[in-house]
């Protein structure tokens, strides 16, 4: 056990702090508070700018325009994105998940094709995975596509799609053999979003904005050379996908938790309770220091988890202490945080009242989506019960 | 970076684990608990044997020098074990505050003996107040005599001698000394016997006039904390082994998810507070700035999840949970007394707020943790 950099990381970490120090953009806090559709351009511009830098995709092979890094370095760069407030890349998906599977399972021309404009930034790729009857039985899953000469002819509905509205690309996953069991009949195929049949909708969230998209097909013609992987072995490709969900997101959630906390403390030394500041309240200490201790927690268990993942190789389903730890921690800090501020965490975006421009009312909503996206909590404590500690399947 | 251990430090673990399993069994732990000590000298100079009474301590005074992390993997496996009698009081505990504040001559006297495995010894802190707020003891020594009494001193009756903090200083007592007296108090684990220690009129020799015990109650802390991970983790493993043998409904109990979610917790909280301990025992090693904070991190979640994993063990195992021949109740008894001992959750919380909250740019949460 060493929790000190080695050479490699330290170098790595010294040039990315360089780099940032002389090309984050000074004007992001102009730009964040706006839609995304206005925003857009703008993050185009940074991910073009990071990839100028090799910055984009750290964790890909250098021969694809990676840095080859390690899990650690990676960390790494998460953190010096969060340390730095750097704006976030505008093809996440396709950078952090998507790219990743079409290098491990696309054909040579399919790479030449789709990776230079991922990490451009120039064309735009989301994920259709979950459908109205097919969230955490992703495996029941209904979109068919049906072959038709040197076509597939895809119909059927996606949804909590992010990034639809702008996307160039998705990869879809689709049922290809009806009459195979139901892991068995899926097949991944790359869908340019501009085809016709292809319809985007938004779709409205509780916190009133709209992250994610439902996309219907209907007839739409896919070339059966956009297939990734095998024909009827989808299921593998899109799992391979969301091993990168898991592996990658956590990392730079202990910075952004941290920023949260650090204000949050800092907001409470100034709010009154019984005529003293909220901090020296015993019972809002005991819980502004438990909600901190807990986020140290979550950087050990991800420490760990790392170190695991690079000694044997593969993410281990022991990643799936690490969402239910975050996301349940997510909600009861959000909790805490509403009785510090009181009446005012109430407050929206645009109240002239409203404490940080209302970011704890909307966190406080848009936390209860954590439980439930990239499996939900249940599902991740099905994963634990089976795979982890062995007990016979429940479902 | 590294989080996870090295070939050495697994090794040790390792080693540790067939250690227990070999010579401190169900069977032992049942057999001892029912004496008067929990102490077996045969089992002593076993672990004396296997260097583990001088595992943290310099070579020159006979120990092993190993570093905390070590420490904390030999106290999980001795959690796991339920590993009864005065090994951490002595070791653990007396060792380490010897270590700490004792002069070079007082070292060679009596950490020495203590690596080399011919002492017991213990460290008398709380009073009648029972507070692990040290600025709340109200012994003092006058003429090098104590007068007064100490409450909940674990392992005093197979002590050789027992260090007593005081008011106006640190004094060691022999406990062969006139005046001493030694009264058992009825604890709920049963692995570790607690004691009343009355002094009258007591002779007692001064380790130090002032002196600082945080860094060595943090390492004991956080020994605690590590003995917890190991009983959380045997109480995981019965558990789930119960869930997937006993049948009802035709099924597996563990079949089912309310039952499988509980070990699913089980798990987590078991992992976590693995990961706060080895991380405080590295942030003791280090001597880094957050190794106060990161102590009590890791004392406060495990205390907490220790007795969470007890109770969802209890409960998966329905009555037979319930019963005196399930080991399950053996450490959720040792997991609510190390709960309280040197601090509980809410201590702990409340020394976590001071560290952090109190400070104008909560410096002690380090801005980097784990890298730096």
């Amino acid at each position: 056990m060493d929790l000190n950099l080695t050479a490699e990381e330290s170098t790595f970490r010294e040039e990315l702090r360089a780099w940032l120090a002389s090309n984050v953009p000074k004007d992001w806090d102009e730009w964040r508070e706006k839609p995304m559709e206005e925003s857009f351009p703008y993050l185009r511009a940074w991910q073009r700018k990071l990839q100028e830098g090799r910055w984009a995709a750290v964790s890909w092979p250098e021969e694809y325009g990676g840095r080859s890094a390690t899990l650690m370095q990676q960390a790494l760069f998460w953190e010096e994105m969060a340390r730095v407030e750097a704006p976030p890349m505008a093809n996440s998906l396709g950078l952090g998940l998507i790219g990743p599977t079409i290098i491990a399972y696309g054909t040579e021309a399919q790479k030449k094709r789709y990776i230079p404009k991922i990490l451009s930034a120039e064309e735009i790729w989301c994920q259709g995975f979950s459908e109205p009857n097919a969230g955490s039985d992703l495996a029941g899953l209904q979109t068919e596509a049906r072959l038709d000469g040197v076509h597939y002819i895809v119909n059927g509905q996606k949804v909590w799609t992010s990034y639809g509205w702008v996307g160039d690309w998705c990869e879809l996953v689709v049922r290809t053999d009806a009459s195979a069991a139901k892991h068995k009949g899926l097949t991944v195929l790359l869908v340019d979003m501009k085809s016709p049949g292809v319809e985007v909708r938004p779709l409205r969230q509780m916190t009133g904005e709209s992250e994610f998209n439902e996309i219907f097909f209907r007839d739409v013609r896919v070339p059966v050379e956009n297939i990734l992987g095998k024909v009827n072995d989808g299921w593998n490709v899109a799992i391979s996908t969301l091993m990168y969900e898991r592996g990658s997101y956590g990392a730079r959630l202990h910075l952004i938790f941290k920023r949260y906390i650090t204000r949050l403390i800092e907001l409470s030394r100034s709010i009154k309770r019984k005529g003293l500041p909220a901090s020296e309240d015993p019972i809002i200490r005991q819980k502004l220091a438990q909600c901190s201790a807990e986020i140290e927690i979550m950087r050990y268990n991800q420490m760990r988890a790392f170190s695991r993942i690079t000694a044997t190789g593969v993410p281990g389903p022991e990643g799936s202490i690490q969402k239910i730890f975050w996301s349940e921690l997510n909600q009861r800090f959000q909790q805490i945080a509403q009785e510090i501020l009181g009446s005012y965490g109430q407050l929206m975006a645009g109240d002239s009242h409203a404490i940080d421009k209302g970011l704890w009312s909307y966190a406080y909503l848009r936390t209860r989506g954590n439980t439930i996206e990239a499996g939900t909590s249940e599902v991740q404590r099905n994963i634990i019960g089976h795979f982890v500690l062995g007990l016979p399947r429940s479902y | 970076m590294q989080f996870g251990l090295s070939e050495s430090q697994e090794f040790l673990k390792d080693s540790a684990r067939k250690f227990f399993a070999g010579e401190c069994p169900s069977a032992e732990v049942r057999r001892l608990m029912e004496t008067d000590t929990a102490y077996d000298a045969a089992l002593w100079s076993k672990l004396t044997d296997q260097g583990y009474t001088g595992i943290i301590f310099p070579e020159e005074h006979g120990g092993v020098g190993l570093g905390k992390v070590e420490l904390m993997l030999l106290m999980e496996e001795a959690g796991r074990a339920l590993l009864p009698g005065p090994f951490f009081s002595t070791v653990v505990l007396a060792g380490s505050v010897l270590n700490a504040v004792a002069t070079a001559a007082h070292k060679k006297q009596y950490l020495a003996p203590i690596c080399r495995g011919e002492v017991r010894a213990t460290v008398a802190i709380l009073e009648a107040g029972a507070s692990w707020d040290l600025r709340d003891t109200r012994l003092s020594a006058a003429n090098g005599k104590l007068t007064g009494e100490k409450f909940f001193v674990p392992d005093a009756a197979i002590a050789d001698f027992l260090i007593v903090v005081a008011r106006n200083g640190l004094f060691v007592v022999n406990s062969k000394a006139r005046g001493l007296k030694i009264s058992p108090m009825s604890g709920m684990d049963l692995t570790r016997k607690l004691y009343v220690v009355e002094f009258s009129d007591t002779p007692a020799e001064q380790l130090a006039a002032s002196f600082d015990l945080s860094r060595a109650f943090d390492v004991a802390t956080a020994a605690l904390a590590a003995e917890l991970v190991g009983g959380m983790q045997r109480t995981l493993e019965v558990t789930v082994e119960y869930a997937k043998t006993r049948k009802q409904f035709g099924k597996p109990i563990g079949m089912f998810q309310a039952v499988q979610h509980q070990c699913a917790d089980m798990y987590l909280e078991t992992e976590s507070s693995r990961s706060a301990v080895y991380y405080a025992g590295w942030a003791l090693e280090e001597n880094s700035a957050d190794a106060a904070t990161a102590v009590s991190i890791a004392k406060m979640y495990a205390s907490d999840a220790a007795r969470t994993v007890g109770n969802r063990g209890i409960q998966i195992h329905g009555g037979m949970g319930f019963t005196w021949e399930n080991d399950v109740h053996l450490y959720y008894r040792r997991a609510k007394a190390s709960e309280t001992a040197f601090g509980d959750a809410t201590f702990h919380r409340e020394r976590i707020a001071s560290l952090v909250i109190d400070s104008p740019n909560v410096s002690a949460l380090s801005a980097q943790s784990c890298i730096r």
